[in-house]
């Protein structure tokens, strides 16, 4: 693909091997009516170069407040309180000015939601959608902001993406319009791509293809990854790391295959027996998980699990674990951690 | 595939719901949308029927047509020994009450403007019966509630999941016989899903039901039913047994779409398994392709599936396919 | 994504946490810190102040005295703000509650009007002895004035306020009780109906409000009763639009569907699960409604065309104003002026709080 060699002229700068995004002991708080919410509790990761961080976790977990956070959607302000750190390129996202925000967001960054119907403008052409940004943020002019939108509607796979840039969001199908959002994300060859549930909205072979999609332009282009999704499955077969979340903290972060073979926490155990599978045969009982998650507004004190988890003890709703590394029978296992006191599948601190 | 024929449908016996050559078309800005396209199928008195499809496929459709919400173009649908269509509305509505609708939303089918305790007597109140405190408590208690707790609650004060128990309860309020479930877990969280889907398999037995159940979600489909009917543009191409979908299916729509789901196990999604063989998007139901519905992203297609549409054929035990070119006895093989 | 505009604004994203908050409890109350002298001594300024406007201004300049009376009510509203807000937690709303005030007061005065011990308010006889065009001073027998025929002024206000009241009520009742039929069947039934119920509505809008007053009025008697009638079509179209509008949002939802399926008759599916539905956003408009049409009434009082003098209404005795009055006596047009304003503001303020709060897009939070 021609287009995609050119897009990798811009990488030098991020030295190669620093992490192009950080995320230290953040917090975002949402003031309510009802009280003040703690959508996001104490998070930390990095993620380099042409990785992908998966993001699990069931609604309500904080996980989309984690990735508009890491954007910087959400700031330190009368709405919300932030405080950690973020740092992408190099760059203090919650530091920047209003102006320098949108020029990160036009060139660092670029984010795929989860409904492209609302990511479009309805009245706006699909080709409009992507010359705008070229022309504000690179100078382009009229035709060479053209020229750019074809070869990036190209790109994301789409077929004769000339006559598709005269055409308005409503005419295009789902996995169409996705398709444009993730154009429009990349029209700056962004150096981390937050895609929050970007197939939810989709069919099943639609899903198949756009993170087929993500996948290989993130190939090509060295892109970092945060694919964030309410499905396991999705994050299953294109993450380098999952974590899973659960009332606004990590619980366990691990590689895919360690996780889903053998997870620690009895959360992320529980939620992998709840799923009904393929391969069962029909009529299999499945592991509901009992209960709802907490109220966030007033967390329960210790392990904000322990109300729902069948191996909770008294010191599980007393002390709140920490994400610690693992390690089975005395062998630490790298880049696995996890937060609870009674871990299974053999897992220690 | 995508194609028609009754050759699955079972000698006359148990059936509790028989729907013949069903076809569902409505008026869109001069053009006719051909939601369902004649399509058969019984389900026995105690079995679970899934329908499986994607959005556009007339899965949700079908289901309405059956409870006749709107009543279907052509076509019949027998609820035990009586004849749903072409009846009076009068006539329909009595009938029709022996078979009970579960939706997506679960939040949305319930009137926000009322109170558990009214929604769940909605049904016999309709018909002039009075339900008694004890008759709501138990049922409530029958679907996993706890009816002190939710008594004088607003449909928006309870999570998803409670919401969709009510409507269960609701509908078990009328006694029904069979019950249809539109897509009833796909807006809930993965544990939750669980929960319903363990509720509904126990209140069939419990109750002695019947139901369809609609969705896009093989795992989850494949989890409740026994008998499966895989749909396409308004057409049926394959009908098995649930327990041969993951491994037996034949016809290559089905196949796109169990190569489609991305599963959570230690292997991933396995991406690139081949389906880039499969192109293009879901055709307009506005203009339906000719023949096979499905030929223009087959990869299979020959020249015999533009012209003649694939009929169903037995191709094992309770396993029928519409298609010219997979399964034994294939054209091209 | 470049754009700032294109992307959902953080809120959006608070949707998503609803199922966490649904189930908070009660914020807990502050407990109040040190005593905030500095606004009560603002709310015992403003109090002060007032009162001696009130008082010891009496035989002085009426425009300053009025003055200085309005500027110690704003300062005792800043300094009672401060402290109610301080006592009740941020979210308390002083303009809301003093709106509520006003208009509980001016409703048990209308309806108490008759046994309240104030003056002549519409036989000329019995005011020979008072004095006429007296200017309004709240210590004297006569504390809002007199008109040109010596008849209490506060006491013709609160009558007034019976038929304007009666007749805005009454027009917004009929309005919508008739609106909210014709528009939920226009929107339950769809085809012939709708077109037809469409072609009233839009034929109801194409006649100028105050030709179609006028018309009526030289038809019908002056009574409450008819200019009520008169009245409730100036509402009548836009309750059936918004009636008709819910109804097509309310119909598509699977609960309307979920009754058909229990054999539910279309006539319950109207009255029970889409009334009340639709009747919550035409409660907070009829509030609204509710102003406009004082005002209409008054615009017909004005014209000569409602209420009849010497029986008193808002706008008729603004009209008394008329010619040059209203340069040497402005009190006159000032009294019923400012309890129309105060009465139409109240009702508006209140009509948009009660419309934010039920508006199901913000009823989670």
């Amino acid at each position: 693909m021609s287009s995609s060699s050119a897009l990798l002229g811009k990488r030098s700068a991020t030295e190669p091997g620093s992490p192009v995004l950080v995320v230290e002991d953040l917090r975002t708080r949402i003031h309510t009516p009802r009280g003040d919410l703690q959508a996001v509790d104490g998070i930390s990761f990095s993620l380099g170069r042409g990785e992908t961080l998966g993001i699990v976790g069931e609604s309500g977990s904080g996980k989309s407040v984690l990735g508009r956070t890491i954007m910087g959607l959400y700031t330190d302000g009368p709405v919300t309180t932030v405080t950690g750190r973020v740092t992408i390129a190099g760059k203090d996202v919650h530091a920047l000015s209003a102006k320098e925000l949108r020029s990160l967001w036009g060139a660092d960054v670029g984010m795929v939601f989860q409904d492209p119907m609302t990511a479009l403008n309805p009245v706006k052409k699909a080709g409009v959608h992507l010359t705008e940004s070229l022309r504000r943020h690179r100078g382009m002019n009229r035709s060479q902001a053209r020229a750019r939108a074809e070869e990036l509607l190209n790109l994301v796979g789409i077929p004769e993406p000339r006559r598709r840039l005269d055409q308005y969001p409503h005419e295009l199908s789902g996995g169409m319009r996705q398709r444009v959002v993730i154009a429009m994300a990349l029209a700056n060859e962004p150096a981390l791509l937050i895609a929050d549930e970007p197939t939810t909205a989709l069919d099943v072979t639609v899903q198949k293809q756009i993170l087929d999609l993500l996948a290989r332009l993130q190939g090509e282009l060295g892109m970092a990854m945060v694919l964030i999704s309410h499905n396991l499955g999705v994050v299953a077969g294109r993450a380098d790391r999952v974590a899973v979340m659960y009332a606004g903290r990590v619980i366990e972060m691990a590689d895919a295959a360690t996780l889903f073979e053998a997870p620690h926490h009895p959360y992320t155990e529980a939620l992998l027996a709840a799923i009904p599978r393929l391969h069962q045969p029909p009529h299999v009982r499945l592991e509901a998980i009992d209960g709802a998650p907490p109220n966030m507004i007033a967390p329960p004190v210790g392990c904000r699990f322990a109300p729902r988890c069948r191996y909770a003890q008294d010191d599980c709703s007393q002390v709140l674990p920490v994400l610690d590394p693992a390690a089975v029978d005395g062998v630490a296992t790298p880049g696995h951690s996890f937060a609870c006191h009674h871990p299974v599948n053999g897992g220690r601190h | 595939m995508a194609g028609s024929g009754t050759l699955h449908l079972r000698p006359e016996g148990d059936q509790i719901l028989s729907v013949e050559e069903l076809v569902v078309e409505f008026p869109a800005g001069g053009h006719t949308v051909h939601a369902v396209s004649g399509i058969s199928f019984d389900v026995l008195d105690g079995e679970t029927l899934g329908i499986l499809g994607e959005s556009g496929c007339g899965k949700s459709s079908a289901g309405r047509a059956v409870m006749q919400l709107p009543p279907p173009t052509s076509g019949s649908v027998r609820l035990g020994e009586d004849e749903l269509t072409g009846l009076n509305d009068q006539a329909v509505r009595k009938r029709r009450a022996r078979m009970q609708m579960i939706f997506q939303d679960p939040v949305s089918s319930l009137n926000p403007r009322r109170k558990v305790k009214d929604l769940v007597a909605e049904g016999p109140r309709i018909w002039g019966t009075e339900v008694t405190r004890e008759q709501i408590e138990s049922v409530l208690s029958a679907v996993g509630l706890e009816p002190a707790a939710v008594w004088d609650r607003r449909p928006h004060e309870l999570s998803g999941g409670q919401c969709q128990r009510i409507c269960i309860a609701r509908a078990l309020m009328l006694d029904p016989r069979v019950l249809i479930c539109d897509e009833p877990v796909s807006s809930l969280d993965v544990s939750v899903q669980a929960q319903i889907l363990n509720l509904l398999e126990e209140t069939k037995k419990r109750y002695g039901l019947s139901m369809v159940f609609i969705a896009h979600d093989l795992a989850v489909v494949k989890n409740i039913s026994d008998r499966i009917m895989v749909m396409y543009l308004g057409k049926v191409c394959e009908v098995l047994p649930a327990g041969r979908l993951a491994d037996r299916a034949l016809h290559p729509y089905t196949r796109l779409l169990l190569e489609s789901v991305p599963e959570a196990t230690p292997a991933g999604g396995s991406p690139d398994t081949g389906t880039q063989r499969f192109t293009g998007e879901l055709p307009s139901p506005l203009n339906p392709p000719s023949g096979c519905r499905f030929r223009t992203r087959c990869p299979l297609a020959t020249e015999e599936c533009t012209t003649i549409e694939p009929q169903l054929r037995e191709v094992g035990d309770g396993h029928y396919l519409a298609c010219h070119n997979s399964g034994p006895g294939a054209a091209v093989a | 994504m470049s754009e700032i505009t294109e992307l959902p604004t953080p809120p959006a994203a608070g949707q998503a946490l609803d199922a966490a908050v649904s189930s908070a409890p009660e914020r807990t109350r502050r407990p109040a810190r040190s005593v905030p002298w500095g606004s009560v001594a603002l709310t015992l300024l403003g109090v002060v102040v007032s009162g001696v406007g009130v008082a010891a201004l009496r035989d002085g300049n009426g425009w300053l005295q009025l003055a200085v009376v309005v500027a110690g009510l704003v300062l005792a509203y800043v300094g009672g703000g401060q402290l109610l807000r301080r006592r009740f937690g941020a979210g308390f709303d002083l303009a809301a509650w003093l709106c509520t005030t006003w208009l509980v007061l001016l409703l048990f005065a209308a309806l108490l009007a008759p046994v309240l011990p104030l003056g002549e308010h519409q036989d000329i006889a019995g005011s020979l002895d008072a004095p006429i065009l007296a200017a309004p001073d709240l210590l004297s027998p006569y504390p809002l004035g007199t008109n040109n025929f010596g008849l209490d002024l506060l006491s013709r206000v609160i009558h007034g306020a019976r038929a304007s009241l009666v007749v805005s009520l009454g027009a917004v009742l009929i309005g919508t009780v008739v609106g909210a039929a014709l528009g939920i069947v226009s929107g339950f039934f769809r085809k012939t109906t709708d077109v037809v119920i469409g072609i009233f509505t839009n034929s109801l809008l194409a006649v100028p409000p105050l030709v179609l007053l006028i018309a009526l009025a030289t038809v019908l008697e002056p009574s409450l009763g008819n200019i009520a009638l008169a009245l409730s079509l100036l509402a009548l179209p836009s309750v059936i639009r918004m009636a008709r509008a819910s109804t097509l949002t309310f119909v598509q939802r699977e609960f309307v569907l979920a009754a058909r399926a229990m054999g539910a008759s279309r006539m319950r599916l109207m009255v029970r699960e889409l009334l009340p539905n639709v009747l919550l956003p035409l409660a907070s408009y009829g509030m609204v409604m509710i102003s406009v049409l004082i005002v209409a009434e008054a615009s017909l009082s004005f014209l000569g065309l409602g209420i009849q003098p010497p029986n008193p209404s808002w706008g008729n005795m603004i009209a008394e104003g008329e010619g040059n009055t209203f340069e040497e006596h402005p009190h006159i047009v000032l009294v019923p002026g400012v309890v129309l304003f105060l009465t139409v503001f109240s009702l508006n303020l209140l009509g948009e709080k009660a419309r934010k709060r039920f508006d199901p897009r913000q009823a989670k939070l």
